[in-house]
C-alpha cells in the first residue's frame, strides 16, 4: 500500500476509474493516482486472464495499460487531469469479441 | 515538404543528456533535445524541480545534485521537447516522435543517444502478481507524487536497494524486511576489487553509512536468499524464501524487486548498432570508443545507456561524446576535442573506480538470472522459462528464433523486460556464448503507435527503405 508522505499542497481533483471517482493530486501520473487510491490490479492479461497492476512506473513494461478517449495508453505516462475518464481495458477473445 | 534540421540531436535528458546538451550550447551548436517525461532529469534526477522540501530531504544529497543541471536547461535557450515519445531513429540522423499523439521528425547532422538504463528483470515466482514493482518504481513515486510504500519487502540486491530502504526508513515507512540475494561468497569474490574501490572511498563510505543505519533502525535483512517465491493468488501475500537454511514467509501486499540496472538497448539495437555482452555486469551494451563513438559515424552514446556507471559519471560522458560529435562534424579538430576531454575522461576513470567492486559484490543470483521451468520469463505474453527451454529443444539457436516459436517478447513491452532473461538461458541451454546467442532484433516503431500517427507524417527515409 502507498501513502501520501505530507499534505499536498497541490489541487486536488477527481476523475473516474471505470466509472468510479478518484481524488488525486494534480501531477500525479494516473497509475500513481490509482495505486494511491488502493487499487492494485488495473487490468487482466489477454493470455490467462491473470491480474497484473504497475510495475515499472516509467514506460517500459506495458503492465499498467488502461483504456483513455478509446485509447489503449501506459496509466504510468499520463497525467490525471480534472474530470478525465478512465477505464480498465476490455479483455478479448481472437476474434476480437468481449470476454 | 522538408524535414526540420539541427546539427545534434540528443534523445534523454537524464543527466548524460543535459550535460552534453550544455555542452554543446555553450559551443554555439544547434541541439534539439527530446525527453520522454515532462520535466527534466532522467529517472536518477526525476522531478528534482518540483520536490518539495520534505521530498528533498528524504531523498537525500546525490538526487539534489541534479538541480543544477536541470535549471540551467530549463532557463537555456536549448530546444528541448519533453513529453515526446520516438518511436524510430535512422543511422542517417533521422528521428521520428510523437507528442500528444501528434507525429513530428527532426533530421540532424548526429545524433547522441542517452536513453540511459532500465531495471533488470527480476523473474521470480509471482513477479507478475499486482502489487509487485520494482524498487525504482518506488522511488519514481516517491520522487513525482510523494508516495510511499508502507510495509514492503525489499527484493534482491545491490547498492539502489540500501538506498531506497534507507529513503524509506526517513520517510518513517522502513521496510518490513530485505530480502538479499547476496552471500557471504559474493562479498569475498569482491575482496580482490576492494583496493580499487578505495579510490571511490567517499561512495564506499556513503555505502557502509546506508547500512549502517538500516541495522542501527533494526531493518531486518536476510542475506543469501534462495528459493525466492511470491506468493499470493490475485495480488502479492506474502514472499517466501531460505536464508541460513531456514525457510522462511513474510506477509506483505507491496514487494519491491532490484538486481541492480542495465543499459536500455532498444534504440541502439534499433539502429543495428554493434553490441557486445559484459561477462562481469551481466547485460549487452553499445560498442562504444571512450568517446562514445559507436559503430555508426552519425550515432554517438553516452550515458548508462552504453554502460552502466551512475549518474555522476553519466555527466562527464555526455560532455565527452558531444565533443566527439562536434570533432565528427568537424566543427572542432581531433586535438581539440582530446584537449578539451583528457580532464572529463580522468574524472570519469577514478568516478568508476568502485564498479569492479560493486558489479562483482552484488552479481545476480543465478536463480534469477536463469529462473527456473514455471517462471514467466515474457510478463507481456506469459511465456515461461520452461518454454523457452522447450524452444531450443525444437531446434532454436537464438533469441529471434525463439520469439517466433514462443511468443516471447512479441507483446507491448517489445522484448524489454525478457530480452536479457531469454538470452541467458539459451546461452546455458545452446553452450553458446551471449554473443553467439544474440539478442532480440527490435524493430521500429519503438513503442506503439497509431494508424493516425503514422499517416500524418511525411515518408521517412531509413535503412530498410522508405517506410
Amino acid at each position: 500500500m502507498f501513502r501520501p508522505l505530507e499534505t499536498s499542497n497541490s489541487s486536488a481533483i477527481t476523475f473516474t476509474f471505470d466509472n468510479q471517482p478518484v481524488t488525486a493530486i494534480e501531477g500525479m501520473t494516473v497509475a500513481a493516482a490509482l495505486l494511491a487510491s488502493g487499487y492494485k490490479s488495473l487490468r487482466e492479461t489477454p493470455v490467462s486472464g491473470q491480474a497484473r497492476g504497475p510495475f515499472c512506473m516509467m514506460g517500459a513494461c506495458f503492465d499498467c495499460l488502461v483504456l483513455i478517449d478509446d485509447e489503449t495508453v501506459q496509466a504510468c505516462m499520463v497525467q490525471v487531469r480534472s474530470g478525465l475518464q478512465v477505464s480498465r481495458v476490455p479483455r478479448m477473445n481472437k476474434a476480437g469479441d468481449r470476454l | 515538404m522538408s524535414v526540420e534540421q539541427s546539427d545534434l540531436i540528443i534523445i534523454g535528458a537524464g543527466p548524460a543528456g543535459m550535460a552534453a546538451a550544455k555542452e554543446a550550447n555553450q559551443r554555439g551548436v544547434q541541439v534539439i533535445l527530446l525527453d520522454e517525461q515532462p520535466t527534466a532529469g532522467g529517472q536518477i534526477y526525476r522531478n528534482v524541480l518540483g520536490v518539495s522540501g520534505r521530498q528533498a530531504a528524504i531523498l537525500g544529497a546525490d538526487f539534489t545534485e541534479g538541480r543544477p543541471l536541470a535549471e540551467w536547461l530549463t532557463q537555456s535557450d536549448v530546444d528541448y521537447r519533453a513529453g515526446v515519445t520516438v518511436w524510430q531513429v535512422g543511422t542517417n540522423g533521422n528521428v521520428a516522435y510523437s507528442k500528444n499523439g501528434i507525429a513530428e521528425q527532426v533530421q540532424g547532422k548526429h545524433i547522441l543517444l542517452a536513453t540511459g538504463a532500465i531495471e533488470r528483470p527480476v523473474p521470480l515466482p509471482g513477479w507478475t502478481l499486482p502489487g509487485v514493482m520494482t524498487a525504482g518504481a518506488a522511488q519514481i513515486l516517491m520522487k513525482t507524487s510523494g508516495l510511499i510504500a508502507d510495509g514492503a519487502v525489499l527484493v534482491g540486491s545491490g547498492p539502489l536497494l540500501y538506498l531506497v530502504a534507507a529513503q524509506m526508513l526517513a520517510a518513517g515507512s522502513p521496510p518490513k524486511a530485505m530480502v538479499e540475494t547476496q552471500s557471504f561468497t559474493d562479498l569475498r569474490a569482491a575482496l580482490p576489487h576492494l583496493a580499487g574501490a578505495l579510490k571511490s572511498w567517499r561512495q564506499l563510505t556513503k555505502g557502509l553509512g546506508l547500512i549502517a543505519t538500516l541495522r542501527r533502525a533494526g531493518v531486518k535483512r536476510y542475506t543469501g536468499a534462495s528459493d525466492i517465491k511470491i506468493v499470493g493468488d490475485t495480488a502479492a501475500e506474502a514472499v517466501s524464501f531460505t536464508s541460513g537454511g531456514h525457510s522462511k514467509r513474510i506477509e506483505t501486499e507491496t514487494v519491491l524487486l532490484h538486481l541492480g540496472v542495465v543499459p536500455n538497448t532498444q534504440i541502439s539495437r534499433a539502429l543495428g548498432l554493434n553490441h557486445r555482452y559484459d561477462a562481469a555486469q551481466r547485460c549487452f551494451h553499445p560498442v562504444s570508443d571512450s568517446y562514445g563513438q559507436t559503430s555508426a559515424p552519425q550515432i554517438s552514446i553516452a550515458g548508462d545507456g552504453a554502460g552502466i556507471a551512475g549518474a555522476k559519471a553519466a555527466t562527464l560522458s555526455g560532455r565527452i561524446a558531444t565533443l566527439n560529435a562536434l570533432s565528427v562534424m568537424g566543427k572542432i579538430s581531433t586535438v581539440e576535442r582530446d584537449a578539451a576531454c583528457a580532464p572529463l575522461l580522468q574524472s570519469r576513470t577514478s568516478e568508476n573506480a568502485i564498479r569492479p567492486f560493486l558489479v562483482r559484490a552484488y552479481a545476480p543470483s543465478g536463480e534469477i538470472l536463469r529462473p527456473a521451468d514455471a517462471t514467466i520469463v515474457c510478463r507481456c505474453e506469459e511465456v515461461t522459462a520452461g518454454d523457452i527451454r522447450q524452444s531450443v529443444a525444437l531446434g532454436s539457436k537464438g533469441p529471434n528464433q525463439t520469439k517466433a516459436f514462443s511468443r516471447a517478447g512479441m507483446g507491448p513491452c517489445q522484448g524489454r523486460f525478457c530480452g536479457l532473461t531469454v538470452s541467458e538461458i539459451l546461452a546455458a541451454e545452446t553452450g553458446q556464448t551471449p554473443d553467439e546467442t544474440g539478442a532480440y532484433r527490435i524493430r521500429s516503431p519503438l513503442k506503439p503507435i497509431t494508424l493516425g500517427e503514422l499517416s500524418a507524417l511525411h515518408p521517412i527515409e531509413n535503412e530498410q527503405g522508405t517506410i
